[in-house]
C-alpha cells in the first residue's frame, strides 16, 4: 500500500512535471527578466531562454524572449557593441522564425534590431537599416493587424523621424492611439505570449499631445 | 518560488557545480559565451574574465556545449556525478566575411558591404562642402588624389588624369567627364545617386580591372530603390524632373529623368573671366530599369544621353589685341546592361554589356577686337586655328564567374572584349583608329584563417591596334593584427595603351607600364577609421614624343598617406582628414630629363567636416583643401633637344568650400534647399602658367571666376506603398 502510494504520487507528479517543466522554465525566465538590474543579468535571462529553446526544440517563445532580452542589454549598457547585440538577436529571431513563420511579434523584433543598428550612425545608415526596419514593421502589421506592438513601434520610429522625412508627432500620434485601442482589447494567446508595450505607448502618446 | 520547488523536486537530487573558462584559440578571453548542459535548461554565461559557473540537476552521461556568435560551438561529453566539474573551453572563430581580414592595400571601399570599412557613401558625396555633388571632387578629398583644377580627371600618386579609369558595374566608361575645355576642369557626367558604392583604388587593384596605370574608380549602381518617387529640382542654373516607379512586389523598377542646365542668368550676375559667346548649356536625359530574377539575381539597365555646347573667347597670349574663340558641341550616349546571377552550388555570374558613343564638334578661331576671324601671318598664332570633328565609340562585353571554395575563399575568372572606334577630322586630316581589345583574367581570394588572406591574380591583355599582348600579375596579402586592425601588402603590374592622341601619329607603340608596391595599415571601428599607407610606383615605357615617338619614357612615384575619419569624438560631427606626401619624377613626352610633372604637388591635405543640426533640420558642411605649389616649365626646342628656359612653382593651393542643406516638407513633398559656395575665403587659386610661343611671357591659369555659388531646391514626392497599407488599417 505504501509502495502503491509512492508509485501513484510519483506517476502524477511526473505527469504534472512533464507539463510544467516548460511552463516553470518560462515563469522563471520572465521573472529573471523582470528582476534584471544590469545588462549582465539580462544577458543571463537571454541565455536561459536560449537554453529552454534549444531543449524544447519546437517552441518559438523561448527564442523570442531570448532575442528580446538580448536586445534590451544594448539599452541597459550603452557601451555594448550594438551591431553585435543585433546580430545575436537576429540569430535567435531566425531560430524562432523557423518554428513559427510569419509571426507578427518576430517581425516587431526585427524592426527593433534594425533600428538599433541604424542608431549607431543614423546619417549614413538610415537608408539601409532604416529601410529594413520599415520593411519589418510593415510585415508585422500585415501578419497581424491587431498586434498593438507593431503600431507602437512604428509610431516610435516616426516620432523620432524629422517631419521633413514624413515623421513627427502628428503622424506618430495616430499610430499610438491605434495601439492603445488594441492594447485595451488585447488578449495574449497564452500567459507566456508577449504583452509588453502598453505603458510605453501611453507615455509617448501623452508626449504627442 | 513554486516553480523552483517543482524544478528541484523533478530531479530530487542535489545539484552539481560546473565551472570553467572560455577562451579563443589565441588564448583571449571570450565574455558572454553561453554554456549549457545539452537538452536541459541548465547553464551559464561567461563573465568579463571569461569564467562561468552554474549548477545542474542533470546526472550521468551528458554533453556540455559552449557557444558564442562568430565562433564554432564546442561540445564536451562529461559524466556528471556529485563532485564539481571544471571544463575549460577553447572556441575556434568561424571564418566569416564580416570578421575576416580584407585586402585593403590601395583601396577605399565605400558602400555598406563591409560595414566597418565604409569610408564614403552617396550621401557623403552630396554633403561634402564645395564639391557640388561631383563624385570626382569628393574623391579628391581622399589621400592619393591631387588638387588639379585646370583639367578634369583624377591625378593619383604621380599619375596623369588618363591613368585613372572609371568603371560602372564592372565595365569601363569611355568619357566619364564632359568634353575638355582648355584650363577649365569639367564635371563628371554621372549623378552620385546612381551608385550605392564607390571604391577608389589608388593602386594594387584587382586583376578584374586593367588599362589604368594609376587608379581605378569602381562604381556600383543601386539595385531596386525602396520606394516610388517623383522628383523635381529648381535652381537659377538648372531645372530637372524625374520619376522612379517601383513595382508593388518590389521585384522590379524603372525610372527616367531629364535635366536642363543653362548658366546664362548666373554668368550675367557673376562676372566670368572668359567672354562666353555661347552660354554653356546641358541637356541630360536618362532611363533605367531593374528586374530581380527568380534565383535572386538582378538585371539592370541604364542609359543616359547628354547634349551640351559652349563658346568662349579669351585673349590670345601671343597678341593681347587678338582673341581665341573656342566653341564646343558634344553629344554623348551611354548604355550599360548588367546581369548578376546566382548559378547555385557556389557559382555566381556577372555579365556586363556597355555601349557608348561620343561626338565632338570643336572650333578654335583667332579673332580680332571686333570678333571677326583674322589671319596674322604669324605662324604661331595662325596655327592655333583649328576645326575638329570626332566620334568615339566603345562597345564591350565582360563576363566574370565566381566559384566559392571551402569557407569563404573564392576563385574568380572571366574575360572581356572591347571594340573601340575613333574617327576624327582635324582641319582636313582624316584619321581612324579601331581596336579589338581582349582580356582574360583569373583571381583567387584565399582565406587561410580569419586573420590571413591572400588575393592572387593574373591578367592577360591583347590589343589589335598596337598588336601587342601583355601578362600582368597581381598579388596582395592581408594580416589581421588585432581588433579592427590589419596590415596589407600589395604588388602588381599594370599596363595601359597609349592615348589616342599619340596613336594618331603612329601605332608603333608598346604598352606603358607601372609596377606598384604598397604597404598599408588600417584600423577600423564602427565609427572611426584610420589608415596609413606607403607606396612605391615604378613607371616604364612611358610615351616620348621627342625626338621620336616611342616608349622610352620612365619615372617613379613614392609617398606616404594618412587618413582619419571620425564620427564618434564630437557628437553629431563627422569629419575626415587626409594627408599625402608625394615624391615623383618622370621623363615623358618632350621632357628633356626626369622632372616632377606639372600635375603633382609634394604635399596635399584636406579636412572635411559635416554637422547636421537636427533642431533646425539643417546640415552644415565645410571642406578645406591644401596643396603645396606645383612646378611649371617652359620647354623650348633647341635643335635636337628641349631646354628648360623657365621654371618655377605655383603658390600653394588653399580652398575652403562650404555647403548647407536645409530640409523642409511642403505638404506631401520633401524638400532640400542647398546652398554651396567654393573658395569662400576668396583665396588666389593658380593652377599653373601658360606661355607665349617663345616663352618670353607667362600668364597664370586661374579658374573662370574665383568662386562658384550654387543655390537650388530639390523636391521629392514619395509614393510609399506601405504607408497606404498602414493608413488603411487605421
Amino acid at each position: 500500500m505504501k509502495h502503491l502510494f509512492i508509485i501513484v504520487t510519483m506517476f502524477f507528479s511526473g505527469m504534472a512535471l512533464a507539463q510544467t517543466k516548460y511552463e516553470a522554465g518560462m515563469i522563471k525566465g520572465l521573472e529573471q527578466m523582470k528582476t534584471a538590474k544590469s545588462a549582465d543579468d539580462m544577458q543571463a535571462a537571454s541565455a536561459f531562454f536560449e537554453r529552454v529553446g534549444d531543449a524544447e526544440k519546437d517552441k518559438w517563445l523561448p527564442y523570442y524572449y531570448a532575442a528580446y532580452a538580448n536586445y534590451i542589454t544594448a539599452w541597459m549598457n550603452p557601451k555594448l557593441d550594438k551591431d553585435k547585440v543585433a546580430e545575436k538577436s537576429n540569430d535567435l529571431i531566425t531560430k524562432a522564425d523557423a518554428l513559427d513563420p510569419n509571426n507578427s511579434e518576430l517581425f516587431c523584433l526585427r524592426q527593433m534590431t534594425a533600428t538599433l543598428q541604424m542608431l549607431v550612425d543614423p546619417m549614413s545608415r538610415w537608408q539601409t537599416y532604416g529601410a529594413q526596419a520599415n520593411n519589418a514593421i510593415d510585415k508585422a502589421i500585415k501578419a497581424d493587424p491587431n498586434n498593438p506592438r507593431s503600431y507602437y513601434l512604428k509610431g516610435q520610429n516616426l516620432m523620432n523621424t524629422p517631419e521633413a522625412f514624413g515623421g513627427g508627432k502628428a503622424v506618430a500620434k495616430k499610430l499610438f492611439e491605434k495601439a492603445v485601442e488594441l492594447y485595451n482589447n488585447f488578449k495574449p494567446a497564452s500567459p507566456f505570449h508577449p504583452v509588453w508595450g502598453k505603458e510605453e505607448t501611453e507615455k509617448l502618446l501623452a508626449a504627442c499631445q | 518560488m513554486l516553480s523552483m520547488f517543482i524544478l528541484a523536486g523533478m530531479a530530487g537530487y542535489t545539484q552539481t557545480k560546473i565551472t570553467g573558462t572560455v577562451k579563443d584559440n589565441r588564448g583571449h578571453i571570450i565574455a558572454g559565451a553561453s554554456i549549457a548542459v545539452k537538452g536541459s535548461y541548465d547553464g551559464g554565461v561567461s563573465d568579463s574574465t571569461g569564467h562561468y559557473s552554474f549548477k545542474t540537476f542533470e546526472k550521468g552521461a551528458q554533453v556540455v556545449v559552449a557557444s558564442n556568435i562568430g565562433y564554432k560551438s564546442f561540445e564536451q561529453p562529461v559524466t556528471i556525478a556529485a563532485d564539481p566539474i571544471e571544463i575549460p573551453f577553447v572556441l575556434k572563430e568561424e571564418v566569416s566575411e564580416l570578421k575576416a581580414v580584407t585586402v585593403t592595400a590601395g583601396s577605399f571601399e565605400a558602400g555598406d558591404k563591409k560595414r566597418a570599412a565604409t569610408v564614403l557613401s552617396s550621401l557623403d558625396v552630396v554633403t561634402t562642402g564645395g564639391a557640388n555633388a561631383d563624385i570626382t571632387a569628393v574623391v579628391k578629398t581622399l589621400p592619393g588624389a591631387q588638387q588639379v583644377g585646370e583639367q578634369e580627371g583624377l591625378f593619383v600618386r604621380g599619375g596623369a588624369g588618363y591613368e585613372t579609369k572609371q568603371f560602372i558595374d564592372g565595365t569601363v566608361v569611355n568619357n566619364p567627364f564632359y568634353s575638355s575645355v582648355q584650363d577649365i576642369a569639367q564635371r563628371g557626367r554621372f549623378s552620385p545617386f546612381l551608385f550605392k558604392g564607390t571604391v577608389f583604388s589608388t593602386g594594387g587593384y584587382s586583376a578584374l580591372y586593367g588599362q589604368a596605370l594609376s587608379s581605378a574608380l569602381i562604381l556600383e549602381s543601386v539595385d531596386i530603390p525602396e520606394r516610388s518617387e517623383a522628383q523635381a529640382s529648381l535652381s537659377p542654373i538648372f531645372l530637372g524632373a524625374g520619376l522612379q516607379e517601383v513595382a508593388k512586389d518590389k521585384k522590379s523598377s524603372w525610372g527616367a529623368q531629364y535635366n536642363y542646365t543653362n548658366v546664362a542668368a548666373y554668368f550675367a550676375l557673376v562676372p566670368q573671366k572668359p567672354d562666353y559667346f555661347k552660354m554653356p548649356q546641358y541637356h541630360t536625359a536618362d532611363y533605367n530599369f531593374r528586374v530581380k530574377t527568380k534565383k535572386g539575381g538582378i538585371v539592370k539597365f541604364y542609359t543616359q544621353f547628354n547634349a551640351n555646347q559652349l563658346g568662349l573667347r579669351r585673349p590670345n597670349i601671343d597678341d593681347p589685341t587678338l582673341k581665341n574663340a573656342f566653341s564646343l558641341k558634344n553629344t554623348n550616349w551611354y548604355n550599360n546592361l548588367s546581369w548578376r546571377e546566382n548559378l547555385g552550388q557556389g557559382w555566381k555570374m556577372n555579365l556586363g554589356f556597355s555601349y557608348s558613343t561620343d561626338h565632338n564638334d570643336i572650333v578654335n578661331q583667332v579673332q580680332n577686337a571686333n570678333n571677326l576671324p583674322v589671319t596674322t601671318g604669324q605662324v604661331w598664332i595662325d596655327s592655333t586655328n583649328f576645326g575638329l570633328t570626332s566620334r568615339g565609340d566603345l562597345s564591350q562585353f565582360k563576363a566574370v564567374f565566381d566559384k566559392r571554395l571551402s569557407g569563404i575563399s573564392v576563385i574568380r575568372f572571366g574575360g572581356e572584349y572591347q571594340y573601340s572606334y575613333n574617327k576624327s577630322l582635324y582641319n582636313q586630316y582624316n584619321s581612324l583608329l579601331t581596336d579589338h581589345f581582349k582580356s582574360l583574367f583569373s583571381e583567387a581570394d584565399l582565406y587561410l584563417t580569419n586573420d590571413i588572406a591572400a588575393k592572387a591574380g593574373v591578367r592577360f591583355e591583347q590589343s589589335s591596334l598596337i598588336n601587342k599582348a601583355n601578362i600582368a600579375p597581381r598579388l596582395s596579402l592581408a594580416y589581421k593584427t588585432g581588433q579592427g586592425g590589419q596590415m596589407s601588402i600589395a604588388y602588381g603590374i599594370f599596363y595601359q595603351k597609349p592615348e589616342n592622341t599619340y596613336l594618331y601619329a603612329t601605332r608603333n607603340f608598346g604598352y606603358t607600364k607601372a609596377t606598384h608596391y604598397i604597404i598599408n595599415y588600417v584600423k577600423n571601428t564602427t565609427l572611426q577609421t584610420f589608415r596609413a599607407e606607403v607606396f612605391y610606383k615604378k613607371y616604364d615605357d612611358l610615351i616620348k614624343t621627342f625626338p621620336v615617338y616611342n616608349n622610352d619614357g620612365s619615372g617613379y612615384a613614392k609617398g606616404l598617406e594618412f587618413f582619419w575619419r571620425d564620427k564618434k569624438t564630437f557628437s553629431g560631427l563627422d569629419y575626415w582628414i587626409s594627408y599625402s606626401y608625394l615624391d615623383t619624377k618622370r621623363d615623358y613626352l618632350n621632357y628633356p630629363m626626369r622632372l616632377q610633372p606639372n600635375f603633382a604637388a609634394n604635399h596635399t591635405a584636406s579636412l572635411v567636416m559635416k554637422k547636421f543640426v537636427t533642431k533646425i533640420n539643417t546640415g552644415f558642411n565645410f571642406t578645406y583643401s591644401f596643396a603645396t605649389g606645383r612646378p611649371y616649365y617652359f620647354l623650348k626646342q633647341n635643335g635636337s633637344k628641349y631646354d628648360i628656359t623657365d621654371q618655377g612653382k605655383t603658390i600653394s593651393y588653399n580652398n575652403l568650400g562650404f555647403s548647407m542643406n536645409y530640409l523642409k516638407s511642403f505638404g506631401k513633398a520633401y524638400g532640400v534647399f542647398v546652398l554651396s559656395v567654393t573658395n569662400v575665403l576668396n583665396q588666389d587659386l593658380i593652377y599653373g602658367y601658360n606661355y607665349t610661343h617663345d616663352g618670353s611671357r607667362k600668364e597664370a591659369i586661374t579658374p573662370p571666376a574665383p568662386r562658384f555659388i550654387f543655390f537650388g531646391l530639390f523636391l521629392s514626392w514619395g509614393v510609399d506603398r506601405t504607408q497606404d497599407a498602414i493608413n488603411n488599417n487605421l
